[in-house]
């Protein structure tokens, strides 16, 4: 068969889900991606000598070794660990698309399970700031059209969305901004210099923590007030001064923030703190802000619990009715006070990912795991479902992370024995777990 | 011996996304680069170690052997960092203060060289040790 070169394609990576990669395909293989960024190319190229997960696995206890079983009786395994759960866990999803989440709802209800992503680790505490204060916001086109002032505050994107600021924020040349990179001011905000910090105009080293000062600080400023004190969160007051002056006098300015904010103490209180300083901005400027969400489809997990359950992420469907109480219902709290006795996960590792207290729990409970690879999750895992990658194998819809829908296409078939995609492998097992509930 | 009483944070960094996105999780080249502490030079001097030495982190939760790096992202003084992985997450403060979201960026730990017989697991092995022969 010829060379074919397929454009459009969306990377299935990180929240950028940057649109405009070209992948050259010969016999079923993927020769060349084109434009992807080091992180996104190596989405397309598994590292030789690395296995795939092509037959389900299972294993009774989780010292056994793994036997190869059929996808019939791996399903029915599946349904009859969920079903018999009175407390499940089905987590994961942000690089799934949304119609294998849509299908993962439908399952959730039936088992009565909670249905929560990485979100819950991430972004979770982002979340609850806007439904505290609302979030004044944009797409990333108009940044790339408008925004002269950029800010990066707890984040790294030139290792986390490696090309952000070639494609959206810093160097495109757009509408308003015909000279690029040289028509915006970068700054970033970090406790360490940082490879995006080292790329920015102005750097502002802020104390491990202390977001929260600095938030407050600002607004004070950008509000008249005096500041008393010489220095607040590591930063001269001088230079704070200097900050709320550039970000007044911006024409369109934008603020990105990761898990700096999230991640440390103040939590949902530092998200609501940069929200307010941007929504105070509104008055002599005009500002937006927005979470840089790690992968590729965090925004369409939010999106799509949204529309079905009318909450964002950790929705407990245990009443039956969607219930939401993010402390409570969220994975690493239910699972460090070991509440769950079963967890599905799929494309996600929270065996590497949450720490220590949540992890041991998962050795103790029945553990479902869709992947491709082996990974933490899978090393703790009593059945291993072979995942298809989506965006890849698999043709889906991702939000990216500005909330902008994207058709994510098929590239290459996957290997065989697998399905043409999770949202078939879910809804099998939706099937599987509506005749054992009809049955009983 | 040396020990060093710092902050740990944690995060995604571009090693680990490459190596991590490839599948490559149970290769040598996760360990290098995910079990690994970034210090500042400064406190990696009075370790008196040098790079790619094992050294043993400890918080209140666990320890585990990691490599030691210098950081690029310095000076950051009495703050180390581990890329996000299994091996920074067996000491990160798990406390959530009700928000679902642990204290990834701001655990205390000590640092010190590790004994000489010591050096870092990797994935398969860690996930072993601590997790699965701990609760059988
Ligand atoms: S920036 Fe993100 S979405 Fe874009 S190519 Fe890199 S990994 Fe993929």
């Amino acid at each position: 068969m010829a060379k074919e070169l397929i454009k459009n394609v969306v990377c299935p990576f990180c929240g950028s889900a940057c649109d405009d990669i070209e992948v050259e395909v010969e016999d079923g293989k993927i020769l060349n991606v084109y434009n992807a960024c080091s992180v996104g190319t190596a989405t397309f190229f598994p590292q030789p000598g690395v296995k795939r997960f092509k037959k389900p696995l299972w294993r009774e206890k989780k010292t056994d070794d793994f036997q190869e079983i059929e996808w019939e009786t791996a399903l029915d395994k599946a349904a009859e660990i969920l079903t018999n759960a009175k407390r499940p866990l089905m987590f994961g999803w942000c690089e799934t698309s949304c119609e294998t989440m849509r299908m993962g709802t439908k399952v959730a209800e039936l088992t009565q399970s909670i249905m929560d992503s990485q979100i819950t680790h991430c972004h979770g505490p982002t979340f609850q700031a806007i439904q505290m204060v609302g979030e004044p916001t944009c797409t990333l086109g108009e940044i790339k059209n408008r925004a002269d002032v950029v800010v990066y505050w707890g984040c790294n994107p030139l290792n986390g969305h490696p090309r952000h600021l070639s494609r959206y924020s810093s160097f495109p040349r757009g509408f308003f901004r015909e000279e690029g990179r040289l028509g915006r001011k970068l700054i970033v905000v970090d406790p360490r210099y940082s490879d995006t910090a080292k790329a920015a105009d102005h750097y502002y080293k802020v104390n491990l923590g202390e977001d929260y000062l600095l938030f407050n600080a600002l607004r004070a400023v950008v509000n008249g007030v005096e500041l008393e004190q010489e220095e607040i969160a590591g930063v001269k007051k001088e230079d704070i001064v200097n900050l709320a002056e550039m970000m007044k006098k911006a024409a369109f300015g934008i603020v990105f923030f990761g898990m700096g904010l999230t991640h440390s103490l103040g939590k949902s209180q530092n998200i609501a703190g940069a929200i307010q300083l941007v929504q105070l901005l509104n008055g002599p400027s005009k500002w937006s802000i927005m979470p840089l969400c790690g992968h590729y489809n965090v925004n369409g997990f939010a999106q799509v619990m949204s529309w079905t359950a009318g909450f964002p992420y950790s929705v407990d469907f245990c009443r039956g009715a969607p219930r939401y109480n993010p402390g409570e219902y969220t994975s690493i709290d239910m699972l460090q006070k070991g509440l769950i006795d079963a967890m599905f996960v799929i494309s996600a590792d929270p065996g590497s990912h949450m720490p220590q207290r949540a992890v041991e729990h998962m050795v103790k409970i029945p553990l479902i795991v869709s992947e491709m690879h082996p990974t933490s999750t899978t090393q703790l895992a009593n059945l291993i479902l072979p995942a298809t990658v989506n965006g890849i194998e698999a043709a889906g819809t991702c939000y990216r992370m500005d909330g902008v829908p994207l058709h994510m296409t098929k590239v290459v078939d996957p290997p065989k024995g697998l399905f043409e995609s999770d949202t078939v492998m879910m809804k099998k097992l939706y099937e599987k777990v509506l005749a054992r509930q009809e049955e009983d | 011996m040396v020990k060093l009483n710092i902050r740990l944070t944690s995060g995604g960094t571009i090693n680990q996304g490459q190596v991590t996105k490839s599948g490559g999780k149970s290769l040598p080249m996760y360990t290098k680069h995910v079990g690994s502490i970034f210090l500042d030079k400064d406190d990696f001097n009075k370790l008196q170690v040098f790079p790619m030495t094992p050294v043993k982190v400890r918080s209140e939760f666990n320890e585990v052997i990691v490599y030691a790096q210098i950081s690029a992202d310095g000076p950051h003084p009495g703050v180390g960092f581990i890329p996000r992985g299994p091996w920074c997450n067996l000491l990160v403060d798990p406390y959530t203060y009700s928000s679902g979201c642990p204290m990834f960026k701001d655990t205390p730990v000590t640092v010190e060289p590790a004994d000489s017989h010591e050096k870092p697991l990797n994935m398969p092995e860690l996930m072993k040790k601590y997790y699965i022969e701990k609760a059988a």
